[in-house]
């Protein structure tokens, strides 16, 4: 009987958890249309609904409705897992990402390991998809994705060390409560300028979007994908999006602390201050998209590996000698 | 604790049923995919034992950057399925004799290394360590790594890096005769240096040197 009440008491919070995720990534869908419409001067979805709210919402049901192609000389269980295995991975990172002092669904130890470790396991998604896909221009593109995502995982540890370095915990309560005082944008800046462009690199955005570059590979390792199989990856791709812009905000920008601690801010809940920061990285990832020319393969390698890395390794020495040699390293 | 063991039972079970169907299946490509399940149910099993730190570790190392080099290679290889080859062939006498050999001598280090562990020194004595129940896992670790064995840690270290640079510099090739971008120079070219009008006779065309 004890196992059931756990069982339950477990399966509603993920329920509930799991549930304004979903509803967040339609809504954060209409919105990446209307800010890349804003910038474009057009007015982007408008139609259905209030403010075209609902756009998503028509476009999923119109891919649950489409026929599900499964190309013939493809490797079907694979394929048929590819997506499934990219909307799980991003939906059960989830769990660790806390909204406020006790709105988190597990509160571990190495949260941020968890993070890091789902975040990597991600690519195999893609690899999948486009060696089961049993074609050209898929195969090519998850050949691209998935060197490009194992390149930006690079900088984007070394980045989690230096924020680690000053918290002293590998866990995200810990790392947002240690940022009372001060965020870490401010003495870390460079280091959050670099986290949002491996951001961009890591969920395949624009500039970085070279596995579904169109003009080169037709729509990447997701070609041979239609009906509910395609919305799943599309679901996937933007939860992960959603999910990166919380860490961001968790490692950098403070996660649930109001800006100021004074009278007027702090009556806000935590969990408001917490998805503010999320919606505003997010639209910064989505400007992005709209100003800034796709980067050719060479420039993105070269990018990572030879600018962001040894950037990132010089900043982390200074990081870790300032903190030693002032003895302000946490205990 | 029931669920403890049972959820033990099933991780174990997939661990040892997967690692079977690494070197049982006949496409290379199903054998990573098996290798990565055990990757993934050994590190539930490290969790479940209360080692977070490491079976977070062995995600991110051995699934989220070994598994995806071996994916690689075996993908880029393109070992095709051989279906209708069969097992028994040629060279079974000579693999399974190779086989074997290797197999009992693993199998002999294994049982040097597990019986000698009782009869161990004061090479690494257990009760100089000492576990403190509030510090994390990670903590716990760093702190006997950083201390006690700086020197074999770094050693370890340097061993990895020397193996990679070697790797790097036996397959790096210096290709002649290829295009190639210089940055600086592209981003500090000026209008003066890039556009130039040329006057062109009508009938004759341009060259262009490029």
């Amino acid at each position: 009987m004890n196992y059931l009440n756990i069982f339950f008491s477990e399966f509603y919070k993920i329920i509930f958890l799991l549930l304004p995720v979903l509803v967040s990534v339609a809504l954060i869908v209409w919105l990446d249309r209307r800010v890349w419409a804003f910038v474009q001067k057009r007015r982007g979805p408008n139609v259905v609904g209030p403010f075209g709210l609902l756009q998503t919402l028509a476009d999923a049901l119109k891919y649950i409705f489409k026929e599900i192609i499964i190309p013939a000389s493809s490797n079907k269980v694979i394929f048929i897992l590819a997506p499934i295995i990219t909307l799980t991975l991003s939906l059960i990172a989830w769990a660790v990402i806390p909204f406020n002092e006790v709105m988190v669904l597990s509160n571990i130890n190495v949260g941020i390991l968890y993070l890091f470790a789902v975040s990597s396991l991600g690519v195999y998604g893609i690899i999948m998809a486009g060696w089961a896909s049993n074609s050209k221009y898929p195969f090519l593109g998850a050949i691209r994705s998935a060197a490009q995502m194992v390149s930006y995982e690079v900088s984007i540890g070394i980045i989690i060390i230096n924020v680690l370095l000053c918290v002293g915990s590998l866990n995200l309560s810990q790392i947002v409560l240690a940022q009372k005082d001060i965020w870490f944008i401010f003495p870390l800046f460079p280091m959050f300028v670099i986290f949002f462009i491996s951001i961009l690199a890591e969920t395949n955005r624009p500039p970085f979007d070279l596995p579904e570059a169109e003009s080169e590979l037709v729509a990447g390792y997701q070609t041979e994908y239609s009906g509910m199989m395609y919305a799943m990856f599309w679901l996937g791709e933007y939860a992960n999006i959603l999910l990166l812009c919380a860490l961001g905000s968790i490692l950098f920008l403070g996660g649930w602390q109001s800006p100021i601690d004074i009278y007027p801010l702090t009556i806000l809940p935590g969990v408001f201050w917490m998805i503010f920061k999320i919606v505003i990285l997010f639209i910064l990832v989505s400007l992005v998209k709209a100003i800034v020319p796709r980067y050719r393969f060479d420039q993105l390698m070269r990018l990572g590996w030879k600018i962001f890395l040894p950037f990132s390794l010089i900043w982390l020495v200074i990081t870790a000698s300032f903190l030693f040699f002032l003895d302000l390293l946490p205990t | 604790m029931l669920a403890h063991t049972l959820l033990f039972y099933f991780f174990s079970t997939v661990a040892v049923f997967s690692s079977l169907m690494v070197i049982l299946s006949r496409n290379t490509v199903y054998s990573v995919f098996f290798l990565i399940l055990v990757f993934v149910s050994i590190s539930i099993l490290f969790i479940m034992i209360g080692a977070e730190f490491l079976g977070m570790v062995m995600l991110i190392v051995y699934v989220g950057a070994v598994a995806v080099l071996f994916l690689f290679v075996v993908m880029m290889l393109n070992v095709a399925e051989k279906k209708n080859q069969k097992i028994v062939n040629k060279g079974l006498i000579n693999n399974i004799s190779v086989g074997s050999i290797v197999g009992l001598i693993i199998f002999f280090e294994l049982l040097v290394v597990i019986g000698g562990w009782k009869y161990k020194g004061d090479f690494v004595s257990l009760s100089s360590i000492s576990i403190n129940d509030e510090l994390t896992n990670t903590h716990a670790l760093g702190n006997v790594l950083y201390t006690d064995y700086i020197h074999l840690f770094q050693i370890a270290g340097m061993i990895l890096l020397v193996a990679m640079i070697g790797a790097i510099t036996l397959t790096f090739k210096k290709r002649e005769n290829i295009k190639k971008q210089n940055y600086f120079d592209q981003i500090g070219r000026d209008k003066e240096s890039a556009v130039s009008l040329v006057e062109v006779e009508s009938g004759k065309g341009v060259k262009i040197d490029d």
